[in-house]
This record gives C-alpha cells, structure tokens and sequence, in this order.
C-alpha cells in the first residue's frame, strides 16, 4: 500500500481575504474581489480589472509580522503571511525531529520590486539590496528561514501551473520516505512585467472574467498566496493533528503543443486528469466536483471543457472556476485552488462560476451559477494549466471518521 | 537505480560534438566565461530557432545531444533546472517598461518565463509526459535530480531527461557585481585562484542529462542521490548530514575516493569548501571545474559532466587537481557545492 498523504493545515491570502476564514466568508456570500489596480503604478491601471490584495507594502509587513526592511518584495510578504497561517495551522513548530521540507512556487519572483528599481540597478548602488530579491528563490528562502524548514527548501516554476507542482512534489517526497511533512504551495504578487506581457498576448478581460461563457473575453490577473500541510499518516501519528481531507491523486503532463496556447482537443489537460484520478484510484463518476483552471480565454475553457467530457463522458460533474472570485494567481492558482476545492470538502458546498450566462456552444455542460449548500461533496479535483503547456490535477478525498 | 547513459553540454569549453574529454583547454582573461555554441541548425530547424532567444536554443540542442548519445526517442519526463532562465529576454522587457508599457513585445515575455525550456524541448520531442522546472538557484539541477530520482522509485519513469542551464548577460553581471558575487576585473580561468581577491569568476552553460533505470552501452555512471540542504544556525550541522547522506548507501567518507568541490575562485567563500576537507576528507584527493565553466547557479551541471567522465574513463587529468593527492581507482566521487555558504547540496555519483 503506498503511504496516504495528508493535508492537516492551511492559509491563504487573495484578493478576497486575508486568511482561511475571510476567504471562505467571501465565498459563501458568492463576493468577487475583482476591481481596478491601485497598488501598482502601472499605465494600464485605468483599463484592467484585476484580483489585487487590498494592502500596501507597510499593511502587508505588519500583517507578515515583520518590521518594514529593504530587501523585501510585495511577493516575499504574501507568501510569508500565507506560509505562516498554514505553519500554526499544522503545528509544525513542534516535532521539529520530523524532516521538513519547503516547497514553494513562483514564476515573477521579486520582479514586483525590481521592475520599480532596474534603472538604480543598471547606474548606481542606491537598491543594491534588492537585487538579491529579484529571483525566484527569494521568497521561498525568506520563508524557510523565518520558519526555520531547512531539511529540504525548493522553487517550482511551471508558470500558471506552479503551485500545483508544489503539492504534487511535497506529496511525492512523503511517499518515498524522504520527508514526513511539507509545506506547499505558492506565492505571486501583480507586476507590471506581467501585466503588460498578457496585455501584449491580448488575453485580458477588461472587464470581470467570465470562465466557461460562450462570451468570455479573457483573463483578471490576481495575486495572493497559498500554503498547504502534507503529513503522512505516521507524521500524524506523532504530531497528532486532524486531517482535513486527503490527497490521493496527482497528475502532472505536458501539451507539447504551444508556448502560449492549448491544443484544440486539450490532450494534456486530459492526460494530467487521467493520471490524478487513476493514482487516487477512484472512478470517474466518484469526483463530485471540478474546480476548473477556467480562465476565461477563448482558448483555455473549450480546450478544459473538450478534455473534462473525454474524460468524464456523460456523467460530467458539477464544474465551476472561482478565478472570477480572486483572479487569476498565476503561480499561486494552484495551491489557492487546491485549498478553495478543499473548503467545498470540509463545508459541503459548491462554489459558483461566478458571471456566467451563456454556455459554450461547442461544450455539452455549463458550470455551477449559484453557490450549493448543503450537497454531498466526497472528492474534488483542481487543475492548474500553464503556459509551456504544463498541465497538472490533483485529487482531494474527504477523510471519513472510522 | 538512476544510471547516466547520456550527456549533451554547451560550455565555455569544448564539451559538445566532441568524443575528447579536456584535451584542449580553453583559456580566457575575461569578465565572464561564455558559452562556445554550436551551429544550431544541425539541430533545430533554422524557421523555428530565429525567434528563440539564446537559451532557449542552448536548452534544447544540449537536450537532443544527450537523447541522442542515450538513444532515446521519447523521455518519460522533462525536468528542467535553471537558477534564472532566459536572462536576455527578461533584460529586454525590463528595458523596454521603463520607457513605454503599452507596445510590449510579446515573444521575451513568452520565452522570459522559465518553464519555456522544458516545455520547447517537449514540443520539439513531442513529448506529453511529466515536465516541471526548478527555479531555486543552486538547488534548481539538483532539485530537478532528486525529482529524477524520484520518477525511478516510483516506476512512473524509466528514462528521464534533466537539464542544467543559465546564461550570463553583461547587464545581469554588472548588476550583481554591486553585491558582491563577481570579480570587479577580467581574470584569467587559468590563474583563478592566484587572484586572491573576493567574488567568483562568473560563468554559464547548457547541460542535459539521460538517466535510465538501464545500463546501456553509454552509460557514464551511476547516480546514487542528491541532497541539498539550507545552513542555518542550528543542527545539524554539515559532518551530521554527510554520515547521513552516504551512511544510506552503506558508505563512509572512506570510502569516497574523490570530493569535487566548487571552488570558485571567491577569497571570501571558498575557505567554506577548504575547511570541509580538511575536516571531513583529510589527505583524499580533491577536485574543482570551476575555472573551466565559471560560476552560475547549475554550474553543478558541468560538475557532474567531470565526474561522469572521470568515472567512465578512469582519468584524472591533472587540470582538475586541488591537492596532491592521486585516487587509485576512481569508485566513488562526492559532488560538494554551496552558494554563499547558504544553499549546500551532495551529489553522489558511482562507478556504474
């Protein structure tokens, strides 16, 4: 039997909530967090709806819990308040005997700050301290040594994809011994640098993303963080936390299509899909529900719709994408996904594809419009699509109490 | 079992397109070590590879070298490691926003993002299967070897494909020359460590590796684990780690007949590797590369390149020497890197 993988914590920031319980308030009141950018001095900040953390970078230092400094990017201080609650939330300060590993994602890295300062870097020393903190491994090695997680620390980049990599990592290390518990997950703050690259790819809505609509017009780039903990069931046993549900399925496969685009039939969203439901070892039929990458392009939702009806033929569960709550996080989507999926679990709902009207016309099944309450949810899939075609799912299992 | 049956390297040295292994050393007085490029075109088709920026070209022509000597058609995965990707495209975006944000090229922003490598190798190699990349500056290689490795426990995977690749830009030099991470003059490859003063000699390269669960007729070596690990204030410390590390393989420090090392140069980091030795791997014959390849987050790429080579082909050429002392048999060699005495890793590469 291979070893059962665990979540026993998590925390989250996005435009929709500070932490675990604002998020899921927000959700269940179906409230978007979209709107203009004000954080960000961009010249496009008058046409773009986006998914932006209501805070300043001192309000953000406060709530990290640490002292303003230099050195420090937008996307280190989400990261590190995300990383935090999910570390209290699985105690792992204590058993600090167990190997611990770090695993975080991101793609723009630090680039919120150095895209402000490139000049200074190019002619003079005056931000010399934020050179070190452009790459993408700054964040994570930020918050493993506030958190002291040293036994194994890594940065996954696989764009819009990322932090799903990171939870099927942190749970691939636990299986084979190498790590009792993981911290996974992801962090990406907005940037000019990004914007503007999908801005030239002509692939954002300026108005609120709707996913799954026959008149989607593109994406709202967002931002935020999100960490989950994987235990193993022998981790448990000695840390002795609640499991909040299982992960039990994960499947990572590449398109080989396109740099930018998806393949017309989505042959590696449905090979990533295939291989998480074949590794959890339930039945198609057995997923309750598909929390959708989603992202409101033309491209991404008919090539995701064609593959979930190759894969799930007749019997389609309910589907929805919840990018038009917090935006499309890029490098953070997964893990903040994983951790929306994983709170329709634990509270027994659906959350709704917020501003859909009209259903694809090529597509057989239209996504959940209201929030579901009260609804058996046992198993829940996330998939998490990239650029490069990087498509990965994962599956999540509800614990039942024997 | 991870064996090493396929090596395609582009590097300041002459490491690509040749069957010779440093029998000609190139030597540079320089600012950094730039990678000697091959004619692409043998390699990807002239239509597709003029938009491609230079990494992305270096990527997959490394990739299809090492496929290629491995003969292997269809990875089971892609993994790529790079500290910074395609430093070029990312220069020129940065570039262009500090003037007007609106008319942005798409085409660096695309290849600027770093899975671009893995994922234009899989389109080149038509390739579905597993493909991530790993962005943590010097663990990137070694992240993606231990997921390597991982893909082998797993049987989800007999051949795996893994790159190791940075580039170096003159911009990007300057730029972190201000904190201290290079040299503030040209210096000579050859007289590196003469030059006493602090910051590496900076470099790049472009490294795929083939590992398979077989032995083939190419096989180099064998891999037997990576561990990379964060020094903090606190235990355990490196000695604690290293009885660990080789004490899962039935190993002693006895036992290994080489530690490479990667010396680089920098008056103020390499006592850290000196003192490593003298503590751990007293009288042992010990080696360092990087003088040849320059120092850049995957630069362990090309470490592995020298230990393969000197496993298969039981040398040890006296361009690689630290000390004086001479292995009798190359069996066991330790690959020992470290970052600013803050990312350490261990390789462990074994005679296959």
């Amino acid at each position: 039997m291979p070893k059962r993988i665990f979540i026993t914590g998590y925390g989250i920031i996005s435009c929709i909530g500070n932490n675990i319980a604002e998020n899921l308030t927000s959700l269940l009141q179906s409230r978007s967090g979209l709107g203009p950018l004000r954080h960000i001095d961009s010249q496009l900040k008058d046409e773009l709806f986006v998914g932006e953390v209501p805070k300043n970078l001192d309000e953000l230092f406060h709530m990290a819990g640490i002292t303003p400094a230099e050195g420090y990017s937008r996307n280190s201080l989400l990261g590190i308040i995300a990383a935090r609650e999910a570390f209290v939330h699985g105690r792992l300060d204590d058993h600090r005997e167990l190997k611990t590993g770090l695993i975080s994602a991101t793609t723009v890295g630090g680039m919120d700050r150095c895209e402000l300062y490139y000049a200074d870097f190019l002619t003079n020393d005056s931000r010399n301290s934020y050179i070190d903190s452009y790459d993408c491994a700054d964040s994570t090695e930020k918050i493993a040594f506030l958190l002291g997680i040293r036994d194994f620390v890594t940065t996954i980049s696989t764009a819009c994809s990322s932090a799903a990599n990171s939870i099927m990592l942190g749970a691939r290390m636990i299986r084979s011994g190498r790590l009792d518990r993981v911290l996974a997950g992801g962090c990406e703050s907005l940037t000019k640098f990004h914007l503007n690259g999908f801005n030239a790819l002509k692939i954002l809505d300026k108005d609120p993303c709707k996913p799954f609509d026959e008149k989607r017009a593109g994406i709202n780039l967002g931002e935020g963080a999100a960490y989950l903990v994987l235990e193993s069931e022998e981790s448990i046993g000695k840390t002795g936390n609640q499991p909040l549900c299982e992960v039990s399925g994960w499947g990572n496969s590449c398109e080989a299509f396109h740099q930018t685009a998806s393949s017309p039939d989505g042959t590696g969203a449905y090979l990533a899909m295939k291989k998480a439901l074949d590794l959890s070892g339930l039945a198609p039929e057995a997923i309750d529900y598909i929390n959708a990458h989603g992202t409101g392009t033309d491209n991404n939702d008919l090539s995701e719709g064609r593959a979930i009806e190759r894969l799930f033929g007749e019997r389609i569960p309910m589907v929805s994408s919840t990018k038009p709550f917090t935006g499309h996080t890029t490098s953070a989507a997964g893990s903040t996904e994983a951790i929306l999926s994983i709170l329709c679990l634990q509270n027994q709902v659906i959350w709704p594809n917020l501003n859909f009207s009209q259903r694809i016309s090529e597509l057989s099944f239209s996504p959940v419009e209201k929030l579901i309450t009260n609804i058996p949810v046992n198993a829940v899939m996330s998939n998490s699509f990239g650029f490069g075609g990087n498509d990965t799912s994962l599956v999540f299992k509800r614990v039942t109490r024997e | 079992m991870a064996f090493l049956n396929g090596i395609g390297l582009i590097s300041p040295q002459r490491t690509a397109e040749t069957n010779e292994f440093l029998s000609e050393i190139v030597e540079y007085t320089a600012d950094y070590l730039k990678c000697i490029e091959p004619v692409y075109r043998n390699y990807i088709d002239p239509i597709q590879s003029r938009r491609m920026s230079r990494l992305i070209k270096m990527g997959i022509t490394a990739a299809k070298m090492s496929v290629t000597q491995a003969n292997l058609a269809m990875p089971d995965a892609i993994i790529t490691g790079t500290g910074l990707g395609s430093v070029e495209d990312t220069e020129k975006i940065l570039g262009d926003l500090t003037k007007e944000e609106r008319f942005l090229n798409p085409t660096p922003f695309i290849q600027s993002t770093y899975n671009t490598i893995s994922s234009q190798v899989a389109i080149q190699l038509k390739c579905h299967n597993y493909n991530s990349t790993y962005v943590h500056r010097t663990f990137s290689f070694e992240s993606g070897l231990i997921d390597g490795l991982l893909q082998m426990e797993e049987q989800s995977a007999s051949n795996v494909l893994i790159g190791a690749i940075d580039e170096m830009t003159m911009n990007h030099l300057l730029i972190t020359r201000r904190i201290g991470q290079w040299k503030m003059h040209p210096v000579s490859n050859m007289k590196l460590r003469e030059d006493q003063t602090p910051g590496a000699l900076a470099g790049e390269g472009a490294a795929f590796f083939v590992l398979g669960s077989g032995k083939s007729e190419s096989t180099y070596a064998e891999i037997k684990d990576v561990k990379t690990w964060i020094r903090m204030n606190c235990e355990p410390d490196a000695g604690t780690i290293l009885s660990h590390f080789l004490g899962n393989h039935d190993l002693k420090a006895t036992d290994i007949d080489l530690v490479l090392m990667g010396t680089n140069g920098d008056l103020n980091y390499d006592p850290v590797y000196e003192q490593f030795a003298d503590q751990f791997f007293p009288g042992k014959p010990l080696a360092w590369y990087k003088h040849l390849c320059g120092e850049y987050h995957t630069a362990t790429g090309f470490g592995l390149y020298i230990a393969a080579n000197l496993l298969k082909r039981q040398t040890y050429p006296e361009i690689l020497h630290l000390n004086h002392a001479a292995p009798s048999r190359l069996k066991n060699i330790l690959i020992y890197n470290h970052f600013r005495n803050v990312d350490h890793s261990f390789i462990l590469v074994q005679e296959a």
